[in-house]
């Protein structure tokens, strides 16, 4: 009856709020998408039940492709919110500016390689940073927030998810994002292979060279 | 009438904007007190803007523009201490117009010259007129749409669009539309006016990608709606709300990302009305203040470049003449702003 009054709320993102919950004994995370007062409502309904419903399915398959990811436990569309496991451990936002170089690299190596297992199977993550990854006590790096994720198996895709994710390196850790970024192309080749990394890391220069000020762009 | 002594004490700082379609100068003191904020735009007979013909058009205008500033700030050359211009980014033969009439000025006076970050002098502006701290910026404007932040030494960009500026997007629209600018705003300007009376929202593309957007797909949906027979009204609403749904959404996750407390619209996109309403909702909703710059300092002015010039000059941060070439791709996030903390 007075659940809501238990929750306590963990983080309010620009998207969703975050709530931490007891949920039939196990401790759980809720994601709730709030209606967002600035978009016409048909336009934010529609925005956030589709997010809502392609979220779990995402990050189930993520699973299967071998990433972890949160467990779902229940998905209500009529509150657009999302009930899953809550994964003890520390955001990869924080650790990588605090833990050794060999660490940060080998981190980064293995984050690489989860989107090479993600891309593998036409998964784009959409919202590659590192707020969005948590390793947890066991070694394990997991996924989060796939809502703006989608299928997609075209190099395009593939590209954008990793330029977002070399984006967030260059805004938020910016005194080795290079270093970083080249671990995940390491880690991500290990996986894809060679030559799937080389397309792919040449679309990402060609997105790239999309942007209005780019110093690479010809004229 | 203002104190020129006054000023000189403190010194002043002129600054040449010609990066797109404006040609202005501006005239600020050490203080932050705009003297002048003069300025003449290009007006391409059809399509956007030509940039050959936007250089010669600034070429024309700028001793006019020049007279009218000096004139209306009431000082001599003399009286200048620095000489600032928009060095990037932008058009080229629209910023070398600019460069050149810059280095004459500051070897013929023999004051130092300062290549100012066009971005950069339009958060300042901001900043300034609107006494904003340490902001999220949303600076969207024809060639431009990007938020940024202050971040150790330099404004980061958070996100930005991943092809075009949301004012190229509206004002492409808008001659697409065949609609026709009123005097002295951009041509996306008309776009507003005819979204009020939109009722029908047109399902038209949505595409956030991270704290990146694209706004090309939704620039062709719009226009291939308008052409399948769609009410005019009807397409400017459903255009607007989607884009700057878009831009809004990603203001607000570089506001929850960077947990700061104040927002700043800047650009020429920031006098429209609809965008203002949806970044107040998005600040109320984090507990920020919402702050817009106004119309004189949102669109391209010489003023925002004198600004710009003073904090870089005050930092001893001049441009020698060989560096002064133009930088048509100069990014934000490549300026160190030491006079930030």
């Amino acid at each position: 009856m007075d659940t809501i009054v238990e929750r306590t709320l963990l983080k309010k993102g620009a998207e969703a709020s975050l709530f931490l919950d007891d949920w039939h004994g196990k401790k759980v995370v809720i994601k709730v998408r709030v209606p967002k007062r600035y978009r016409p409502p048909a336009l934010d309904e529609q925005i956030r039940t589709y997010r809502t419903v392609h979220e779990p399915q995402l990050m189930h398959e993520a699973k299967a492709a071998g990433v972890p990811t949160p467990l779902i436990y229940m998905v209500s569309v009529s509150e657009s919110s999302i009930i899953m496991e809550y994964v003890e451990g520390q955001q990869v936002k924080g650790l990588l500016n605090s833990v050794t170089e060999q660490k940060r690299i080998d981190l980064c190596n293995e984050i690489g390689a989860s989107i090479g297992r993600l891309h593998c199977r036409g998964l784009i993550h959409g919202d590659l940073t590192t707020s969005n990854m948590i390793l947890s006590p066991n070694g394990k790096v997991f996924f989060v927030d796939f809502g703006l994720g989608e299928k997609n198996i075209e190099l395009e895709a593939k590209g954008v998810d990793l330029h977002l994710l070399k984006r967030a390196l260059q805004s938020t850790h910016y005194e080795f994002w290079d270093h970083c970024f080249r671990s995940v192309l390491n880690g991500y080749a290990k996986i894809v292979g060679l030559e799937r990394a080389a397309k792919v890391y040449e679309k990402i220069v060609e997105i790239e060279r999309r942007g209005r000020y780019v110093e690479e762009r010809k004229q | 009438m203002k104190n020129i002594k006054e000023h000189n004490s403190g010194g002043v700082c002129l600054g040449i904007e010609s990066s797109a379609d404006d040609f202005g100068i501006g005239i600020s003191t050490f203080k932050g007190e705009i003297l002048a904020n003069q300025s003449d735009s290009y007006i391409p007979s059809k399509g956007g803007i030509h940039p050959r013909e936007a250089a010669r058009h600034h070429s024309e205008v700028a001793d006019k523009v020049l007279i009218q500033a000096l004139t209306k700030a009431q000082i001599k050359p003399q009286d200048l201490t620095a000489i600032a211009f928009s060095q990037g980014p932008g058009l080229g033969p629209c910023l070398r117009t600019g460069a050149t009439i810059a280095r004459a000025l500051a070897s013929y006076l023999e004051v130092p010259l300062i290549g100012v970050n066009h971005s950069i002098a339009h958060i300042e502006i901001g900043k300034l007129k609107t006494g904003a701290k340490d902001p999220v910026t949303l600076y969207a404007s024809g060639g431009n749409t990007m938020v940024t932040a202050y971040e150790s030494r330099r404004y980061r960009v958070f996100g930005e669009t991943l092809d075009i500026a949301l004012g190229n997007c509206l004002d492409v629209f808008a001659r697409e539309a065949g609609l026709r600018s009123r005097k002295g705003l951009p041509l996306g300007a008309a776009v507003e006016q005819f979204a009020l009376k939109g009722k029908k929202l047109i399902s038209l593309p949505y595409v956030v990608k991270g704290m990146d957007l694209s706004l090309s797909g939704l620039l062709t949906a719009a226009t291939s709606a308008l052409h399948d027979g769609c009410r005019l009204e009807d397409v400017c609403y459903s255009l607007q709300e989607n884009a700057f749904s878009m831009v809004t959404e990603v203001t607000e996750r570089a506001l929850a990302h960077t947990e700061k407390k104040e927002v700043l619209l800047t650009g020429g996109v920031a006098a429209n009305k609809r965008l203002q309403s949806m970044l107040t909702l998005i600040s109320e909703e984090h507990d920020a203040r919402f702050a817009v710059v106004p119309l004189e300092f949102a669109t391209d002015n010489g003023a925002m470049i004198a600004w710009a010039g003073v904090l870089a000059f005050r930092y001893g941060l001049v441009t020698p003449l060989e560096e002064s070439f133009v930088k048509l791709r100069w990014r934000v996030d490549k300026v160190d702003v030491p006079w930030i903390q």
